[in-house]
């Protein structure tokens, strides 16, 4: 039977398996929307395209699946563009749909029209414009195809009004191949020998781990791998929880705002094993003297990635979990077995030297509030963040145990990614509790989506860590600039957080002293609605430790604590 | 040190935009670009004069075939290949030099292809190298205009 293009829209949603689709309609759109009224695939009315791309974004990472989201032309799809790039950068499979104005108008500078491939060609992985119905179809499955497999990324589909409109029968290719598209999954067997070679001729190996690893679902594998040989583990931003934070080998997170010990750790080891990692420059700092000693192997299903920042001794271009399997077998076959004991030894001493710590006194301080958080959440919650100091404190002081559990913009430092990130994760996940850690600055650039929350009722706990600043920003004036607060201050001109969630219909509780903190946060766990709480946190409280920019790791700052 | 690199393409609408656009962003040089039809009717090569040292070339390589469109990226600099650029030059010599010009043309292998009362049309395929040096001997005659293409390459042998 013949169907529309606008019906086979969604009859490539319902192939795909897609649960839920996060947008908003337009009129190049309302062929489309006609049909989403009867369709099954639940449609999320956002309040803002931005919101609607992170949502897909935040249900993409909390799920492994392709997250799906929908804009209409023009200022629709400029309004997803934020979201795209953030996407983009953490490699995160999202497909985008967006409205066009008619076939015979583009290119004419028509209402609404806005050369949407175009903007958005260097912030997705790739994009169409679909210039036939008939080949609507394939080029869906193709998306969804590009979207989830290889380095995975955001695609856009970009659909001409007219072609919504047009009928031709409907057949979903079952198997999608394309001749100019093969990514790579399995490593060299040759170079996976080389490189337990370089394993066990190393003294002082760490492996360095990233979002590769729970992008490819591979956590359990390097666990068994890094458990077995017995190395420690540092974790990026984007790794955060691929690798229990409760183990002994594990060092935290290594870079600008890395721990003492994981930076030491890199900077004096003789052999790095990079996984689903890219050696970006908020990790390696001044990249010439990063890990001097240090031979590297570096695994990465993007052979761009390799290379790219530093040069890798031995390059395994493959899956993170494919090739970590294949060393794990050979691991178990050849009966390796190693002993680190002197290099654990000189970890242990940096730990002591060096902990992860804050000053615990009795004012109110970022970090003890989400050392409570992970408290009453036993570990187990779905944390998204937003950007600046309380991204960094995020990371910091909540043990992430379990891949997934960590949402936040790593590659663009997109504000206003954390609220519609964490209402995407709570639709996929209604029985997980959902924390956004928010700045006070950040959480007003999507704000609006409390509406989409409380529409639809989804129970998001939003902390904001209000110290009425944009802090992170403000951090480094007054580190390099004199204290010279220039654009930073948000104090006089913040709304009344408690008054605001309130007049969304959302609960907002403030938060003066320490010892509400607990109470505070047992009360909203058990609110059935969207919570905002407003913690009033020292306002000049910083992120430590830290290497200021263009120093190398090992010139960490450990500030007060 | 200037590489050529052959670019088999998808073609399709927005590849060329994706190319340029990645030379662009990632800061590479380009010193010329060419792009035509292969043997294969939906396949276009786009042959690339870059200019960079192995580690750009590398990452140049690696983005290229990153591309979903690219079937095949090769760096000829590698191999034994065949490279040509086509010139025409249009030149307006007076009468009485014209002698003189045409027996510099016929030396360089060129060849006239228009004739007017005032200019001179020439056109010339030759190696990027070679034909920098025709340009310069051409010069004193009074160059009026040239166009010119990128540079194609193809290599030598089988495939
Ligand atoms: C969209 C966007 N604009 C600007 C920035 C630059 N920036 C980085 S951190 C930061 C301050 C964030 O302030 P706030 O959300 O209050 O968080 P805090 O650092 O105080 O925890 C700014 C402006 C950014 N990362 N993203």
């Amino acid at each position: 039977m013949k169907k529309t293009g606008a019906q086979i829209i969604v009859e490539c949603l319902k192939k795909e398996k897609v649960e839920i689709f996060f947008g908003i309609p337009g009129g190049v759109l309302l062929p489309t929307f006609d049909v989403i009224y009867d369709s099954p695939v639940k449609f999320v009315l956002c309040r803002h395209e931005q919101g609607a791309a992170h949502m897909a974004d935040g249900y993409a990472r909390a799920t492994g699946k392709v997250g799906v989201c929908i804009a209409t032309s023009g200022p629709g799809a400029t309004n997803l563009a934020t979201g795209l790039a953030t996407a983009h950068m953490d490699s995160i499979p999202m497909v985008a749909f967006t409205g066009q104005v008619a076939t015979h108008l583009v290119g004419n500078d028509a209402f609404q029209e806005a050369d949407t491939t175009g903007v958005t060609r260097s912030i997705t992985k790739h994009n169409f414009m679909v210039r036939d119905v008939k080949d609507l179809a394939t080029t869906i499955a193709k998306a969804f195809y590009l979207a989830r497999t290889g380095r995975k990324g955001p695609v856009l589909v970009d659909i001409p009004m007219d072609i919504t409109r047009q009928t031709c029968e409907f057949r979903y290719p079952e198997n999608i191949k394309m001749r100019s598209y093969n990514p790579v999954y399995k490593g060299y067997q040759q170079q996976m020998k080389k490189a337990l070679d370089y394993i066990t001729k190393s003294k002082k190996p760490v492996i360095y781990a990233g979002g590769g690893v729970i992008s490819s679902n591979s956590s359990k594998e390097l666990r068994a791998f890094a458990d077995k040989l017995g190395i420690p583990v540092t974790l990026t931003l984007m790794g955060m929880g691929a690798y229990p934070a409760d183990s002994d080998l594990f060092l935290g997170m290594l870079g600008m705002h890395g721990t003492y010990y994981a930076n030491h750790a890199i900077q004096n080891s003789d052999l790095i094993i990079a996984i689903g990692a890219r050696f970006d420059d908020r990790i390696t700092g001044k990249i010439d003297e990063f890990a001097p000693k240090a031979k590297i192997v570096h695994i990465d299903i993007d052979p761009t990635s390799i290379g790219k920042n530093v040069i890798a001794d031995l390059p395994v271009v493959g899956d993170a979990g494919e090739v970590l399997k294949e060393l794990n077998k050979l691991i178990a076959k050849e009966k390796i077995k190693l002993n680190f004991k002197k290099w654990h030894e000189k970890i242990r001493k940096w730990k002591e030297e060096g902990p992860l710590t804050y000053k615990n006194d009795n004012k109110l301080r970022p970090q003890y509030v989400i050392e409570k958080i992970h408290e009453v959440t036993g570990g187990k919650a779905i944390i998204s963040t937003e950007v600046g100091q309380n991204q960094m404190w995020a990371a910091q002081f909540y043990r992430y145990n379990y891949p997934r559990q960590l949402l936040t913009s790593g590659g663009l430092g997109t504000m206003g990614y954390g609220f519609p990130a964490a209402i995407g994760a709570q639709f996929a996940m209604p029985d997980k509790v959902v924390f956004d850690i928010a700045g006070d600055g950040s959480i007003q650039m999507n704000i609006q989506e409390l509406s989409t929350a409380v529409q639809n009722k989804i129970p998001v706990k939003i902390a904001i860590m209000n110290n009425g600043c944009l802090g992170m920003v403000r951090q480094w004036q007054q580190m390099f600039f004199k204290k010279r607060y220039s654009g930073t201050c948000l104090k006089e001109g913040n709304p009344d957080f408690v008054k605001l969630a309130e007049a969304y219909g959302a609960v907002g509780i403030r938060v003066n002293t320490k010892k509400e903190v607990v109470p505070a946060l047992k009360k909203a766990l058990k609110i059935n609605n969207v919570v905002v709480l407003d913690f009033r946190i020292e306002e000049e409280e910083n992120v430590w430790p830290m290497v200021p920019s263009g120093k190398p790791i090992h010139e960490i700052m450990r500030g007060l604590a | 040190m200037k590489h050529t690199i052959s670019v088999l393409v998808e073609n399709q609408p927005g590849v060329l935009a994706r190319i340029a656009g990645l030379f662009s962003a990632r800061g590479y040089n380009i010193t010329s670009l060419a792009v035509g039809e292969t043997e294969i009717a939906d396949i276009s090569r786009m042959t690339i004069v870059v200019d960079g040292d192995n580690r750009i070339l590398e990452q140049v390589t690696k983005q290229l075939n990153k591309l979903v469109d690219t079937l095949k990226v090769n760096d000829f600099t590698r191999e034994k290949y065949i490279a040509r650029d086509l010139a025409l030059i249009k030149i307006n010599c007076e009468t009485k030099r014209r002698p003189e010009l045409l027996e510099m043309v016929k030396v360089f292998r060129g060849k006239v292809i228009d004739l007017s009362p005032k200019a001179v049309i020439i056109e010339v395929v030759e190696t990027e190298d070679k034909l920098k040096a025709i340009i310069e001997n051409l010069r004193p005659f009074g160059i009026a205009e040239m166009s010119r293409t990128g540079t194609i390459a193809i290599s030598r042998g089988k495939k």
